[in-house]
């Protein structure tokens, strides 16, 4: 157990501390006493910053379940340590932003123990070592986004966001697990360091494939790619603080640090490498599109959000060739370098924005475009950081955001160029594809900043709208200035950061020496691209009015929402239906179920062992035998075709007391004597209910009811007959019975063979067989007594409250 | 003589699901009461029939037939003689409340709203 273990647990140890706080303390806000846990975490691995620097990687062992392999060991290098430094870092100015946000009034207590439980959970999900501890704290992440998506648990979007990002993250979250087994079975662990080593046994085997898509799946829900993006937009239901935490700057990034974690355990797999390009891609240019389209400030964000995603998605596809193709080949690193520094850049100008954004709802009301507008000469300070975190995300020169999209292009100009064989004649729409993106994005953020705060003053706020608080701004202050950090000194972070993140993507040895100082250069296409987005995407802009009308043709039903929404529908519908028709309350359909299995099971077990029947050895047929199964058939036949209920108990006594006579022939007295005696009070017992029941024996049934009847019985029948023919051809061993009678007299003191085993050898079942009817008659007394009917215990309930 | 009484005994059998799937409560109790005959029969064949004398020791006897299958059968007629005279008056008693015999008017009629 060492800090970093308990770095790990501690925000979870702090939720119930602050518990304890909250009840004692009082005035005082809560945040204030969260604060100090994320930053002291983030303080902590800082400090681990040199030792990673120098290509150190750190392994600690701590036993949790080691019998089944489950253990709590923490791995740091390049990779894990920039997401805990992006975790807890934002994580305390989420934090001290909430502090301004949320008032006294709101349920803070609920809101910091989810936040915190959230924080150990993402901080164990990118330091673990462990694939089953991964798991487990990636649905420890679901469960928290869950809870705070629905903060707010009387507003009906709140709960349908929060179900609908729980069942989609879920549901991706149960794949990865099985992704996981698969590999742990195929690498014979469950450490990834070491599945890393066995890579060669997952690819090209079919069981590996699948291991990829799974683990794909799991990342593409919880990164929200397309298809599976459709749950982050109602996620905006959440107070700002999570979606600017959770939503923009962490959680969403558990998929990318999945993907890029598990590079190179299937480096070598060509379905994982052009799976991921291509869904990013994909996701990169539809989310871009529809992010322009929207009013809600935070639904353009969350969009953007899923866009950004899919680029860094993009990105680490084609970090997976540069494992293909050989870590020397510097032109796919560029691509790895340009996923880590976008994972950060995103980070910081995404969490900003989101804080913005969360700044004007708090000061205005609202977060509706169309009534905003105006904002900069009331919002100043707002407005700046608008713009420098905006122009960060469209990619425009001295922010940080620039950088990292002109590599990203550069990469995709890189796999365009390049000669693999299958890219030939589509090589050229990997750039057409960023590039289009690229426009689209550069379009919402300065949509973002024109309409909100450009223009004029629209004045249909709900509050009367003034700048923010000092506490409010301080975070996207904080944000801001990374941004603008990052973007004039880049080099700041390459050797420190994202070098061994970087090199541990592509599990490289030797350093990297990234190029980000080589920035700026004339003859990269990627800058001449970034000119023409700028060009276009300012005269796309400018003449918006002519060309918004393409969005009409996106008709509500045919988006992956409604898809989503009507497949939730249908399968309540149908699955409502079939237990409708399963479940008919009749217990006659139940009993045609339970014999129908019968007879399908009874007849493929006997076609699929063939009936060995072996009758040599039968006893002989006697005169009085034939009469007797004479008597017992016509029995049968007259109770079921009888209408009269007399004749049909008459005719049971009938068969009761042939059966006695068959005990006689068979030679077994005790038998006899039980079954005349029981059948004689059986049939008196029928007799005294007849009495009292209507007269007409046989209600009404359908003939089709009838025939189905007849089927499932002649079936039961059959079944019976033939199981009992092969069981009795087939005697495998000798009875033991062989014992009870040589030992009837010496051990037991009697003759009577039948009593005695009754009494003696396995007098236990005779005792509880006394049980049994003795319970029978007290459950007999107790009906026939006992006169309760409804009316009555009516009464009673009444008697019972007035008592009270 | 043992395949005529599986056979018979699998006649009962099926009788006696015939029976259970009516609707008339009374009809079911007597498919019950069919099938167990049916399944006492088997019992007792399979255990070999007519296979020696009555299981009762004799000095001069050295063959009896099988006597567990018999115990076993006397302790199945009595648990289903008590099954039988158990529902029985549950059918009288069900038919006092609700004034039917017939399982298909019983559905829902129980709850107690």
């Amino acid at each position: 157990m060492t800090f970093i273990h308990f770095a790990i647990i501690l925000p979870l140890i702090a939720a119930f501390l602050i518990a304890i706080i909250n009840k004692y303390v009082k005035g005082i806000h809560l945040g204030w006493f969260v604060l100090p846990i994320p930053f002291i975490i983030v303080s902590y691995l800082f400090t681990l910053i040199p030792t990673i620097r120098n290509g150190e990687t750190l392994l600690l062992n701590l036993n949790f379940m080691p019998r089944i392999g489950m253990n709590f060991d923490v791995y740091i290098d390049g990779l894990g340590l920039l997401f805990a430094i992006l975790i807890s870092g934002i994580g305390t100015l989420v934090v001290l932003y909430s502090i301004g946000y949320l008032s006294n009034k709101e349920k803070l207590l609920n809101f910091y123990i989810y936040l915190l439980m959230f924080m150990t959970a993402m901080l164990g999900v990118v330091l673990l070592d462990n694939v089953l501890m991964l798991y487990l704290f990636w649905e420890l992440t679901s469960i928290s986004s869950f809870l705070l998506i629905a903060f707010w648990t009387t507003k009906e979007r709140s709960t349908y966001g929060a179900q609908k990002s729980m069942i989609i993250t879920m549901f991706g979250g149960f794949m990865m697990l099985g992704g996981f087994i698969l590999l742990s079975n195929l690498t014979g662990t469950f450490s990834i360091r070491e599945m890393i080593i066995a890579s060669d046994s997952v690819v090209g085997v079919g069981a590996g494939t699948l291991a990829v898509v799974l683990v794909l799946l799991g990342a593409f829900t919880k990164s929200a790619q397309f298809p599976f993006y459709v749950w982050l937009p109602d996620a905006m239901e959440a107070p700002t603080p999570v979606s600017a935490y959770l939503h923009s700057a962490t959680m969403v990034k558990a998929g990318l640090y999945l993907v890029a974690r598990f590079t190179p355990v299937f480096m070598l797999s060509t379905t994982w490498v052009w799976t991921i390009l291509i869904v990013g891609l994909i996701t990169l240019c539809w989310a871009s599109f529809n992010a322009f389209i929207k009013d809600d400030l935070k639904a353009v964000l969350a969009f953007s959000t899923v866009s950004q995603l899919g680029l860094i998605m993009s990105l680490l596809g084609i970090s997976g060739l540069a494992i293909v193709r050989g870590a020397n080949e510097q032109i796919f690193t560029v691509a790895v370098v340009a996923a880590v520094f976008h994972i950060i850049n995103h980070a910081t100008f995404k969490g900003a924005l989101f804080m913005v954004t969360g700044i004007i709802d708090h000061q205005t009301g609202t977060r509706s475009i169309k009534k905003l507008g105006g904002l900069m000469t009331i919002m100043p300070i707002t407005f700046t950081m608008t713009l420098i975190t905006s122009l960060s995300m469209a990619g425009i020169p001295p922010f940080n955001g620039f950088l990292s999209k002109e590599m990203f292009l550069e990469a995709m100009f890189e796999i365009s160029n390049s000669n693999f064989s299958s890219l030939a004649s589509v090589g050229f729409l990997f750039p057409l594809l960023a590039i289009l993106g690229s426009i689209f994005t550069l379009l919402y953020s300065v949509k973002i900043v024109m309409q909100v705060f450009l223009g004029e003053d629209k004045k249909e706020t709900p509050k009367q709208p003034k700048e923010a608080s000092a506490l409010l701004l301080i975070s996207p202050a904080i944000l801001s200035f990374l941004v603008v950090l990052f973007g004039l000194v880049p080099n700041l972070l390459t050797k420190s950061i994202i070098d061994p993140a970087a090199m541990s993507i592509i599990n490289a040895v030797e350093p990297l020496n990234t190029k980000i100082s080589h920035w700026h250069g004339f003859d990269s296409p990627a800058l001449w691209a970034t000119v023409v987005i700028i060009l276009v995407g300012a005269t796309l802009y400018y003449f918006r009015d002519t060309w918004i009308f393409i969005y009409k043709y996106i008709r509500s039903n045919y988006t992956i929402n409604y898809l989503y929404d009507q497949g939730l529908n249908y399968s309540t519908i149908y699955s409502n239906r079939f237990t409708k028709m399963v479940m008919t309350g009749f217990l006659r359909t139940y009993m045609v179920y339970i014999f129908g299995f019968l007879v399908v099971l009874g007849l493929i077990t006997i076609i699929k062992t063939g009936l060995n029947l072996d009758l040599s050895n039968l006893a002989p047929i006697g005169i009085q035998d034939m009469i007797l199964v004479g008597v017992i058939l016509t029995a049968l036949l007259i109770i079921m075709i009888t209408k009269s209920r007399m004749v049909s108990i008459i005719m049971l006594g009938a068969v009761g007391f042939s059966m006695a006579l068959f005990f006689v022939f068979f030679r077994a007295p005790d038998l006899a004597l039980t079954q005349l005696a029981i059948e004689t009070v059986t049939t008196t017992l029928f007799l005294v209910c007849f009495y009292h029941l209507p007269k007409q024996s046989k209600l009404p049934e359908h003939r089709k009811f009838k025939l189905t009847n007849f089927v499932v019985a002649v079936g039961v029948g059959a079944v019976s007959i033939l199981i009992g023919l092969s069981a009795f051809s087939n005697r495998l061993f000798e009875s033991i019975s062989q014992y009870h009678v040589d030992h009837v007299y010496d051990l037991a003191a009697g003759k009577n063979m039948v009593n005695v085993i009754l009494v003696d050898f396995r007098g236990y079942d005779t005792v509880f067989e006394t049980l049994v009817f003795g319970i029978a008659g007290i459950g007999i007394y107790i009906l026939m007594r006992l006169s309760i009917n409804r009316k009555d215990d009516k009464n009673e309930e009444r008697a019972e409250e007035s008592r009270l | 003589m043992e395949f005529i009484t599986i056979v018979l005994s699998g006649i009962l059998i099926g009788a006696g699901t015939y029976l259970i799937l009516s609707k008339s409560v009374l009809r079911i109790i007597i498919g019950l009461s069919v099938l167990s005959h049916g399944i006492h029969l088997m019992l007792l064949t399979m255990g070999q029939l007519k296979r020696g004398n009555v299981p009762i020791l004799e000095d001069s006897v050295t063959n009896y037939t099988d006597p567990l299958p018999q115990a076993m059968i006397l302790t199945a007629i009595v648990i289903s003689f008590a099954l039988t005279a158990f529902s029985l008056v549950l059918a009288l008693r069900n038919y006092k409340v609700l004034g039917s015999d017939d399982t298909e008017t019983m559905k829902g009629a129980q709850n107690e709203n």
